[in-house]
């Protein structure tokens, strides 16, 4: 070897290599389609809501039964194999809703089947979607604190 | 010291292969020419870790089925796949009980097992062996990545890990010989990033391939081409280039095998194939017949590796590439 390939200007060298040849995220073609598959579950969405109402549901109940509605569906989706090929083009339009969530519990809860109820699917179920919920949780519980604090002390 | 282990005295030559592979691989370009393929990508096994055993334990039995073996005839088996401590090898292929060395090296296992039972074939008492080595994306998805149905976006850079295996046999008088080889050195690919593996190994294949030509007396001319496993098109760019610059009278052609397998069309496959089971099943239902058919006649081979796990990248560290080569010649 008659050339050092390792000092730090090579190394800077590889870098700009490397940066020169790894394509970039398409991210314009993936916000616009994350608008539109993203906007059209939240357009379903709000139908769904209306006829939750004219079934009987109040304002409020209705919300939630679209929550419970894409969350029974996505976990559908992800059991019979489609939604990842969904999501591939939908991104952070289906990640960002709750069909997200499902996914990743479903998924996991799939994934890890085959290493029993307890250790497998027990234990390893919000793998991916533990984050969620920790620091929902502790938002939630900041958010809930600062609104009490307001309510009690402040709004007096 | 770094140095090339010529075989020429007692070279060991391909007595028979066969490669095997799931239903993204039956579609792609080499779909036609893999010995088998099974589209449920479950090979009749309840689990992924095991459907990977079970197409190690099928490639093999196809190799010694097309020359007629029983595995009593073979010395030495040396085999490897991505799943924790080889299971997939070790669970695949104990039911043939031939001795058997288990090798972990991430994608470089083809070659660095056939670059081990040559020199075992050459310089020892074995005198007929056998390598498998296996990948398959389900069982590597779920131990390296995320769960298997989980939606997400994948990178332009990131690659897909091929559901492949290929299994050699290796002894003495087949045609396609393998000449000498050259053990790879563990390089810093500067990346930390799990999905752009290509690049964190292409300086790991410049690193052996310059040495390997500053050692060799035989000139980059006198080969067909330069085989490597899975950089995929971003590594395989950066390799070409970092060649380009170093080494300009070279003129040689690169193949990656990361390139060949899909159709990149067809599926979500970003940057190409990886996995060990890619060079190897490859080399098997490609490179081989056409070396046995003379079309081409000496390669340099050589699969490259990305070693890592989901501890050392999520814990930060550089993601170090490996890439042993081997030559192999049909003249």
């Amino acid at each position: 070897m008659n050339k050092n390939f390792y000092s730090a200007e090579s190394n800077a060298e590889y870098k700009e290599l490397v940066k020169k040849h790894a394509p970039k995220s398409p991210v314009l073609k993936n916000s616009i389609l994350a608008f539109l598959i993203g906007g059209l579950i939240c357009f379903v969405g709000e139908w769904l809501a209306y006829l939750y109402r004219y079934l009987g549901a109040d304002e409020e109940k209705s919300y939630v039964l679209v929550t419970v509605s894409y969350i029974v569906l996505a976990s559908l989706a992800t059991g019979f194999g489609f939604f990842d090929k969904i999501a591939r083009y939908g991104g952070a339009g289906t990640l960002l809703p709750v069909t997200g969530f499902s996914n990743a519990v479903t998924s996991s809860a799939i994934d890890t089947r085959s290493e029993g109820y307890i250790a497998g699917v027990g234990s390893k179920i919000f793998t991916v979607a533990g984050p969620v919920i920790l620091y929902s949780t502790i938002a939630g519980t900041l958010y809930g604190l600062i609104y009490y604090i307001y309510k009690t002390v402040i709004a007096l | 010291m770094r140095k090339i282990i010529s075989f020429e005295n007692n070279p060991p030559s391909f007595l028979s292969w066969a490669s095997v592979g799931g239903y993204e691989e039956r579609r792609g370009p080499l779909g036609k020419k893999f010995d088998f393929c099974d589209d449920t990508d479950r090979f009749g096994m309840p689990t992924w870790e095991l459907a990977e055993g079970e197409m190690g334990r099928l490639s093999l039995n196809i190799a010694m089925n097309k020359i007629s073996y029983e595995p009593r005839m073979i010395d030495a088996l040396l085999a490897g796949d991505l799943e924790n401590q080889c299971v997939a090898s070790s669970g695949g292929l104990y039911s043939f009980g031939i001795p058997y060395i288990g090798l972990y090296s991430a994608c470089s296992t083809c070659t660095e097992a056939l670059l081990l039972l040559s020199s075992l074939i050459s310089k020892t008492e074995i005198s007929v062996g056998a390598t498998v080595t296996t990948s398959h994306n389900s069982a590597a998805e779920r131990q390296f990545r995320t769960p298997i149905e989980y939606g997400g976006q994948r990178t332009p850079t990131a690659q897909w890990t091929a559901t492949a295996s290929g299994a050699f046999i290796l002894g003495s008088g087949g045609k396609v010989k393998i000449k000498n080889g050259i053990i790879g050195k563990i390089i810093d690919g500067l990346s930390k990033d799990a999905s752009n593996m290509g690049a964190a190994m292409a300086r790991a294949a410049f690193d052996t391939f310059y040495t390997y030509f500053s050692l060799s007396d035989i000139p980059p001319r006198d080969f067909d081409c330069v085989v490597t496993g899975d950089l995929g098109s971003v590594g395989s760019a950066i390799f070409e280039e970092l060649i380009e610059r170093e080494m300009p009278a070279s003129h040689i052609k690169h193949v990656d095998c990361g390139n060949l397998i899909y159709d990149k069309k067809n599926a979500d496959i970003h940057s190409g194939a990886s996995g060990c089971g890619c060079s190897a099943s490859v080399l098997a239902s490609h490179f081989l017949p056409m070396l046995e058919e003379g079309k081409i006649k000496n390669i340099l081979f050589m699969s490259t590796g990305a070693l890592m796990s989901p501890s050392s990248v999520m814990q930060g560290q550089n993601i170090l590439g490996v890439a042993p080569a081997i030559h192999i010649s049909s003249d």
